[in-house]
């Protein structure tokens, strides 16, 4: 692997000096996620895979950034742990290291954080095509500043992820999932009360007046929980939340309208629009929309929620997956990225236009 | 850096022009309280101390220093260990304890939005009517403000399940060196763009200035349990913790004490621990009912496995505190002990406890001087309290190195040289041991985006390249600390 290491350092280094941008690339399953890099120059970290350390007592794993999802799941499933954030894999070939510069988690993201909560380390290729390490597998480390963050959901613009290390949590030992029939507001009410319980909830959603919540735990605390509350459980549930995971549910199946996320306060009025259909997240705090309403429409409803408006899918005239944010703070993204990539050469406008 | 009498009269006037007088200090006696923070060892006495009390008056000030290239320290309640608040001598300490308001809280969204000088323990007090809670407790939670907890990225003993600063906080309001106000992150749980929020928790004051914070809420605990293990081995007390871990067992909170801390704290709190024991583990559970009892029986079960002598349990509140009083008060029990103590706060794996352990007792023969040990056993941050008289030549010096030597091996077996007290002005030298000249470049880079001339909190935190000058650490003469009146563990 040092020699596929040597490589990419090699490739950065060239691009450095010709000041060719690169196109950062592994499974490409998230490849619509973001703007077009203009470039026809791509490097592909896919072969850079494999464990590089796990020890199952540490609660704490280092990989390498082209390893694909599946492989690292199924590892970490044989020692009874679990990636905290539950990450979606649009595709088979979908990698750690794209997971981690797009910053997307999955339904377990409200219950036991998201990406850059789970994050401990990175190693990257830097600007000046150095390889550099931060962070390490320690989840108390304020020495230095949290460059390991600042890495997770930057699409690639900032370096090239290698080395990647992550803390895990306790596989539970089962899952039950039970639905109620609400409406949209009903479910951002039953979603609000269940946040102050000590239930052991690790997901919901609300689709098509039904509520669904997972809850996870031992066999005996599942089972009185199906007794008290006399709960009747849904048969195929972990089949159900594998698909809303990976974007498989049948809402997310119509590309004939664009698929529009809004990230919001959990308990943010809705909105009261009829014409969209949506699905619920996060206790509400993710918001899917498929519509063909006008853009400024659709940001304008996440403003108003206190959150923000990302096109995830499809094609608006005009419109870029994420909105610029305001200007003094894109100022700050200008400053940063020409700091730690002084030749833009790290997948230019990716993230925005002009970064 | 020398100030000439000239540039001093004109800031002061400047300033002066914006401030109230009673929000502008200037004279030595006024001055003072601020010299340094809770690292008492290293003073300073700025040009002035400015005690603005709107956002406005901050960017101002802000607008003021960038303009004279005045250098400008933030500082909340003080308490910080590592001299992050500790003035320059030729720039204004900006005082942010008149900003202790809460502004709102929304148990809807479990949330509240507060000012930065508002002290951590107040949050909680403010919302426990809604039976929610801030989880971050570093030991200083009485004193210590929000604003410092998010330039440290403070921890306390509950991190192992409910995470640090940076995992309990949603938004910030900053005021830029330039002087402009801007947000990051949002009431959402994730936003896109860089991840600001994240680089400013633990920038200790070097990037911008904390005007607003959002902080994230947990609803109280059903149930907490807590038990305590004696051992008469420590290496057993050491797999004990990660045998817990390994069997899907995420304790709220796992402290870990040594004998000689062991018999401090017993004769200074009588919290009822076993003085002939090695090691002792403190184990807190917290959740649902059902679940605290089954990971009672689980852990109790580990522990005996693992060669526990004794296990005691606490299952009501009156006796938790008990137990706690003891751990809590562990840092002024070992002060009593000796004339002078020095505070480490590594990080390793914690697989390696118990060989790190082994070589504290190593290296206390020696350095022929005692060290108690004290830490957070569930994240591997250790509390090693090397015990030294200042008043004998060279023992200072001694345990300097001691504590370096420690601080090395961290390094050395994957971990940190801090885990929650901050690099500031104490671990300056040692950055140079845990990054490489690249990676302290890519730092001065960072610092460069946000603050091109360096103006804020300069010297701290990250060492300059050509030299990392040799400073001092913590200090505790005669188990007299800064503010006895804080806990400290």
């Amino acid at each position: 692997m040092n020699n596929v290491r040597t490589q990419l350092q090699q490739r950065v280094k060239t691009a450095i000096a010709e000041k060719t941008p690169l196109r950062i690339c592994a499974g490409n399953s998230k490849e619509c996620y973001g703007n077009k890099i203009k470039t026809n120059h791509d490097i592909d970290i896919k072969p850079y895979s494999g464990i590089i350390h796990y020890e199952p007592t540490e609660l704490c794993i280092t990989v390498r950034a082209g390893t694909r999802l599946a492989e690292l799941e199924a590892e970490l499933s044989k020692h009874q742990q679990i990636l905290p954030f539950e990450p979606p894999s649009f595709t088979q070939n979908a990698t750690i290291g794209g997971t981690v510069a797009t910053g997307l988690s999955g339904p377990r993201r409200p219950y036991s954080g998201a990406v850059r909560d789970a994050i401990l380390g990175v190693t990257i290729i830097d600007g000046q095509g150095e390889i550099v390490r931060f962070g390490g597998q320690v989840m108390k480390n304020v020495a230095g500043y949290d460059v390991s963050r600042l890495m997770t959901g930057a699409q690639g613009t900032l370096g090239i992820l290698l080395d990647i290390s992550l803390r895990l949590i306790p596989k539970p030992e089962h899952n039950i999932t039970y639905q109620l029939p609400h409406s949209q507001q009903e479910a951002l009410e039953y979603f609000t009360n269940t946040r102050h319980s000590n239930l052991p909830i690790t997901a919901s959603c609300h689709h098509k007046l039904q509520t669904y919540i997972r809850l996870s735990g031992s066999e005996k605390q599942l089972d009185e929980l199906v007794k008290t509350y006399d709960i009747q459980t849904m048969e195929d549930g972990d089949d159900f939340w594998r698909d809303i995971r990976d974007q498989q549910h049948d809402f997310f199946q119509r590309n004939d309208k664009p698929l529009w996320r809004i990230s919001c306060a959990p308990a943010a009025p809705l909105t009261q629009q009829v014409d969209i259909r949506t699905l619920l997240e996060w206790n509400g705090a993710i918001r899917w929309i498929t519509s063909n309403m006008p853009a400024n429409i659709i940001q304008n409803i996440a403003q108003k929620a206190n959150g923000e408006a990302i096109l995830f899918r499809g094609h608006v005239a005009g419109i870029n997956t994420f909105k610029k944010p305001e200007p003094t703070l894109f100022r700050l993204h200008q400053r940063l990225k020409r700091q730690l990539d002084p030749k833009g050469i790290f997948n230019p406008n990716r993230l925005y236009e002009g970064l | 850096m020398h100030i000439s009498p000239e540039t001093r009269t004109s800031l002061l006037f400047q300033l002066s022009e914006i401030l109230q007088p009673e929000q502008l200090l200037s004279n030595k006696e006024e001055l003072r309280p601020y010299e340094c923070d809770g690292l008492s060892a290293y003073k300073t006495l700025p040009i002035a101390v400015a005690l603005p009390d709107t956002i406005q008056q901050i960017q101002q000030i802000m607008e003021i220093c960038c303009r004279n290239n005045t250098p400008v320290v933030a500082r909340g309640a003080g308490t910080g260990l590592s001299g992050g608040a500790q003035p320059h001598e030729g720039g204004i300490i900006l005082g942010l304890a008149r900003f202790n308001k809460i502004l709102a809280i929304d148990p809807d969204n479990l949330t509240a939005r507060v000012q930065p000088g508002v002290r951590n323990l107040a949050i909680t007090e403010a919302v426990r009517q809604h039976k929610l809670y801030y989880a971050p407790d570093p030991s200083s939670q009485i004193a210590c403000s929000i604003g410092g907890n998010v330039a440290e990225n403070s921890g306390g003993v509950h991190c192992l399940k409910y995470g640090l600063t940076v995992h309990n906080i949603l938004a910030l309001k900053i005021v830029t060196v330039e002087g402009d106000l801007l947000t990051i992150g949002s009431n959402a749980l994730d936003n896109t763009g860089y991840d600001l929020l994240g680089l400013f928790t633990g920038s200790e004051g070097m990037l911008g200035i904390i005007v607003e914070v959002v902080v994230k809420l947990t609803p109280d605990a059903e149930d907490t349990h807590l038990l305590m293990a004696a051992f008469n081995d420590i290496e057993q007390a050491g797999n004990a913790v990660a045998s817990i871990i390994a069997n899907g067992i995420i304790p709220a909170g796992l402290e870990m004490m040594d004998k000689l801390a062991i018999s401090a704290a017993e004769d200074f709190a009588h919290a009822g621990y076993p003085r002939d024991a090695e090691a002792i583990l403190l184990c807190e559970l917290d959740g649902s009912t059902i679940d605290v009892s089954e990971q009672t029986q689980k852990t109790k079960k580990i522990l005996t496995e693992q060669g526990a002598s004794f296990i005691k349990e606490a299952p009501d509140k009156t006796q938790q505190a008990k137990l706690w009083a003891g751990r809590k008060a562990a840092f002024p029990a070992v002060g009593r002990i000796s004339p002078d103590y020095y505070c480490m706060d590594g990080t390793i794996p914690r697989k390696h406890i118990a060989k790190v352990l082994k070589h504290i007792t190593k290296l206390s023969t020696e350095f022929d001087l005692r060290v108690a040990n004290v830490f957070h056993a569930g994240d591997g941050n250790l509390h090693p309290l090397i015990l030294y008289d200042a008043n004998k030549e060279g023992e200072l010096e001694k345990a300097e190195q001691f504590g370096a030597e420690i601080l090395r091996l961290c390094v050395k077996l994957g971990g940190s040289i801090t885990g929650e007290h901050g690099v500031g002005n104490e671990k300056i030298e040692l950055m140079c041991e845990q990054f490489n000249t690249e990676e302290l470049t890519i730092f001065h880079a960072i610092k460069a985006a946000f603050d091109p001339n360096g103006i804020l909190n300069p010297g701290k935190a990250v060492p300059s390249l050509h030299r990392c000058a040799e400073l001092g650490h913590m200090h505790v003469h005669n188990g007299e600390l800064p503010h006895p009146d804080i806990p400290r563990f």
